[in-house]
């Protein structure tokens, strides 16, 4: 049975700086559906130890209101991760972001560290849920095994400025350079049947862009993407509430569908389209995605 | 535990706080400056106090220049400067003496 | 004694000022009295002249002696000269005990600290008092009790003959040299002179101190020549760069943006909210946003503005170019949009004397017409008492401005603030200092909830239907509480140093000497 939590909505995961009070006292205000608490890059090289103490402090004493709690942990490379889980998993962390994943490996080693720290600190075993981001060539080439390695998995994100440098080049603002990485990601996400986001987007003079950004991605089939402002969390929520036609088409489909099961009828129409029960599970992430948009009043 | 040599840990950038530690040798010398003191004086005194007592530190001379923090932002700054001052970064006793 | 807002008044400091506690927002409705009286020089013979070669001649000519009240406008904002220009010069002569009736007084007066401590200045009467004279104040420098009162509540005091004012000096950004003054058409200019009308009709003295003298007549005049004594030429009477900002940039504030637009949908869900409605707004962040955000649904819905009243930034004005508003009433300009509007629409951006907008003793003001007012404030208690004058150290650090009188006049009084700031909690059980009665304000905006005074149960319905996250005040409290802590009252010492007047001249609430905090173990 896999983890309750593992396929919950992520349409928004805001980047949070561990080393800054005043940043993580309250972010749920913004109604993010998760929060990334950063404990690598935008922590100095010689603050990691203090972002810790303030990591877990926050996540034993703040209410965090629903909002998941994710922490981006260091890279396997630095000397800092096998205490950067140990806190994340003490203090309750919902989630881990591994940095720099490259392989099915990688994520195996985060995994023993992980169910040694929650037998250590006494946390139920596979509590604790992981993310891998993939910010080089060699880790988008393993989206797939990355995606199937471990029960833990929620998903993968890609990690837009590394992976560009990898591949030498940079972020042109047009998406071309990042096109392979997100078909290669989204597609091996979906065979593996777990979640995908996108990476972060920082210009932010340039809400248009980003918007239009946010409407390609979701209709590619991302879940998600990772932000780095709080303006951002609105913009993409508004992108991906279904429309009211949506809504209610969703609606007559999981109504029909449960109805006509009962009958044992597989194939029927709603409004004109065929349809069966592959519909089902779209149709229920429509309406889920209704419900945390605010915007849904049936009764399902 | 001991200090066994001066250390600091945080800022003074709002919300935060800078707790400086020093060897002493002579109980708890506690200094507090805040740009809250009036309303939350008292309970700064007070975590500091407690997170020094569940770290067993019994002597030494604390500074603490508090910028509005909550106080899990005072507790993980005054641990961070007593760990210092000892050179721990690793195995901590995360929920143990750090809680 | 314990006053309407459940404030303790000393019987001394009862006694001392010759007031009473406030007693409710409508007590003194229908008040008699005879107004006061400026004590007048005719001026018969055409060949004298009022141009007085420097501010010291003035002085001099005024009779300028110990004891004596002489007042300042403060539209010239953080960029004025004229207050230390002319306290400066009484300095040097020597004088004493004087009292300054001033309609704020900001940082730029900072030089004024050290006369306030070798007695020069006695006694101040402002409606804000910023920067170090707030600390000197604080710290019981000055001798007597310093009056803080709303813009309203000032100009009431002057008109009434409360405050007798000696001589009262207006900065003038232009004037002729008879003593015709425009807030425009010179160097320094700062859009209205509107604070400065009521000084230049009731003072015994009137001297305009300017930089740029123009041709005879200066006309119109804000301030006219009938009730000018004395012109006295400088070479600037301010910085021009802080009298009249550029325009603050919108806010990109995540958590102000979900304010204003908390309030925004506030405000159209109300009845109030129809074609020919009344709106002000203050400066902060939040305000401004919600303005930019309520145009949008104006323009959507069809809504326009009857009229807007000011303290006027560049937002407001912009519904005046796009058609949104019919007219702005104006009694202060806070950045060179409004200066320059006020100008380019001469006919629907209209300058306002103090009285006409917020005299609670005059025969009717505009705050009284407002539908909409739009507040910021330090702290809010659950008795919906808001403080804007005293900090979270104990000092005093702000202004009531027209903040007592807009939420008294207004149908739906809004009160906007970041539910913590730093550390401290705006939602609270007690305000340090009650400066606006919690009877006149309808609604408090933070970005954790909204909460409506339980007296308005007329708008509890209509935000029934609405997203909007209504809580109580108490709720909102609480989850400031849970945050930060409980906090503890500041400690004062026992020293009486200022009073907050209502709006009315009763005593809202006095305010303490400030004194080192001690950990009492």
């Amino acid at each position: 049975m896999s983890h309750p939590n593992k396929k919950r909505l992520r349409r928004s995961m805001m980047f949070l700086n561990c080393q800054k009070p005043g940043l993580i006292k309250d972010p749920y205000i913004y109604k993010p559906d998760s929060i990334m608490l950063d404990l690598e890059d935008a922590v100095a090289e010689n603050q990691k130890d203090a972002a810790r103490y303030s990591l877990y402090h926050a996540l034993q004493e703040i209410d965090y209101r629903g909002v998941e709690r994710v922490v981006r942990i260091n890279g396997l490379d630095t000397p800092h991760w096998k205490e950067d889980i140990r806190v994340c998993v003490a203090g309750g962390a919902d989630t881990i972001r591994i940095a720099k994943t490259e392989s099915a490996k990688d994520v195996h080693i985060v995994e023993e560290h992980v169910l040694a720290a929650e037998r250590e600190f006494g946390r139920p075993e596979g509590s604790t849920l992981l993310m891998a981001a993939l910010e080089s060539c060699k880790g988008v080439l393993h989206a797939l095994e990355v995606c199937e390695s471990s029960d833990r998995l929620i998903g993968i994100a890609l990690s837009g400025g590394d992976y560009t440098k990898d591949l030498q080049t940079v972020i042109t603002g047009t998406g071309v350079e990042l096109q392979g990485a997100r078909q290669q990601m989204i597609i091996a996400a979906r065979a593996a049947g777990v979640q995908c986001w996108d990476t972060v987007f920082t210009n932010l003079d340039a809400m248009d862009v980003f918007e239009e950004e946010v409407k390609m991605i979701k209709m590619m089939g991302f879940d998600g993407k990772s932000l780095v402002n709080p303006r951002q969390i609105d913009v993409v929520h508004r992108i991906f509430t279904p429309s009211q036609k949506e809504i209610i088409f969703a609606e007559k489909v999981v109504r029909e569908i449960d109805e006509k099961k009962a009958m044992g009828i597989g194939v029927f129409t709603v409004d004109g389209k065929m349809i069966d029960i592959a519909f089902y599970d779209g149709a229920k992430r429509t309406i889920d995605l209704a419900k945390a948009s605010g915007v849904y009043e049936g009764d399902l | 535990m001991e200090i066994k040599k001066a250390a600091m840990a945080g800022t003074l950038e709002s919300s935060d706080a800078q707790v400086t530690v020093e060897p002493g040798d002579n109980g708890i010398d506690l200094s507090i400056e805040s740009s809250v003191i009036h309303q939350f004086g008292r309970q700064i005194k007070a975590t500091v106090l407690e997170t020094l007592s569940r770290l067993e530190v019994t002597d030494a001379k604390v500074t603490v220049v508090d910028k509005g923090a909550l106080d899990c932002t005072l507790k993980a700054r005054v641990e961070c400067a007593v760990y210092r001052s000892n050179d721990i970064t690793e195995n901590l006793p995360w929920g143990g003496v750090i809680r | 004694m314990i006053n309407a807002v459940g404030r303790e008044i000393p019987e001394e400091i009862l006694k001392i000022t010759g007031k009473e506690p406030y007693q409710g927002a409508k007590a003194k409705d229908n008040y008699e009295f005879t107004r006061g009286a400026a004590k007048i020089h005719a001026m018969v013979d055409p060949a004298r002249s009022k141009v007085v070669e420097s501010i010291r001649g003035a002085l001099e000519k005024c009779g300028i002696k110990d004891g004596m009240t002489i007042s300042f406008h403060h539209h010239f904002r953080e960029g004025d000269y004229v207050v230390n220009m002319v306290m400066e010069e009484i300095h040097k002569m020597g004088i004493k005990d004087l009292s300054i009736c001033a309609t704020s007084l900001g940082k730029a007066h900072d030089p004024i600290v050290p006369m306030i401590e070798d007695g020069t200045v006695t006694s101040i009467r402002s409606s804000g008092v910023r920067g170090k004279i707030g600390e000197a104040i604080s710290s019981g420098k000055l001798k007597n009790l310093a009056i803080m009162c709303s813009h309203g509540g000032r100009v009431r005091a002057v008109e009434s003959g409360e405050v007798h004012i000696d001589i009262a000096f207006i900065g003038a950004p232009s004037a002729d040299e008879y003593g015709n003054l425009k807030a425009n058409g010179g160097k320094s200019n700062c859009g209205v002179l509107s604070y400065a009308m009521a000084d230049a009709q009731y003072a015994d003295k009137v001297v305009a101190i300017t930089d740029t003298l123009v041709p005879f007549p200066n006309v119109p005049a804000s301030i006219s020549m009938t009730n000018v004594d004395y012109v006295v030429v400088v070479d600037e009477i301010g910085n021009p760069a802080k009298i009249a900002t550029g325009a603050a940039k919108p806010t990109t504030d995540m958590r102000k943006l979900r304010m204003a637009d908390y309030c925004t949908q506030f405000v159209i869900n109300t009845p109030y909210f129809k074609n020919g409605f009344s709106y002000q707004t203050g400066v902060g962040g939040a305000s401004i946003a919600s303005t930019i955000s309520l145009a949008q649904e104006m323009e959507k819905r069809g809504i326009r503005m009857g009229f807007g009243v000011g303290g006027l930034t560049t937002p407001m004005c912009d519904l005046l170019e796009r058609g949104l508003v019919d007219v702005l009433v104006d009694t202060q300009d806070f950045d060179l949009g409004a200066v320059e509007s006020i100008q380019k629409h001469p006919d629907r951006h209209i300058e306002i004397s103090a009285s006409e907008y917020a005299n609670p003793f005059n025969k009717g003001a505009y705050v009284n017409k407002l539908d909409f007012v739009i507040l910021a404030a330090l702290e809010v208690d659950i008795n919906f008492n808001c403080n804007v004058v005293v900090g979270s150290d104990g000092v005093i650090t702000g202004a009531q401005g027209g903040h007592p009188d807009t939420a008294a006049g207004a149908k739906c009084t809004i009160v906007i603030a970041p539910l913590l700031q730093g550390r401290i909690p705006a939602v609270c059980t007690n305000v340090t200092t009650v400066t606006t009665p919690g009877e006149t304000v309808d609604v408090i905006i933070t970005d954790y909830g909204i909460a409506i005074n339980p007296k308005r149960q007329d708008l509890v319905e209509c935000m029934k239907n609405t997203k909007l996250p209504i809580r109580t005040i108490e709720e909102l409290r609480d989850m400031a509480y849970a945050i930060v802590g409980e906090p503890d009252p500041v400690q004062f010492g026992d020293r009486v140093v200022g009073i907050i007047e209502g709006r009315d001249g009763t005593i809202m609430d006095v305010v303490r000497e400030i004194k080192p905090y001690e950990f009492k173990d």
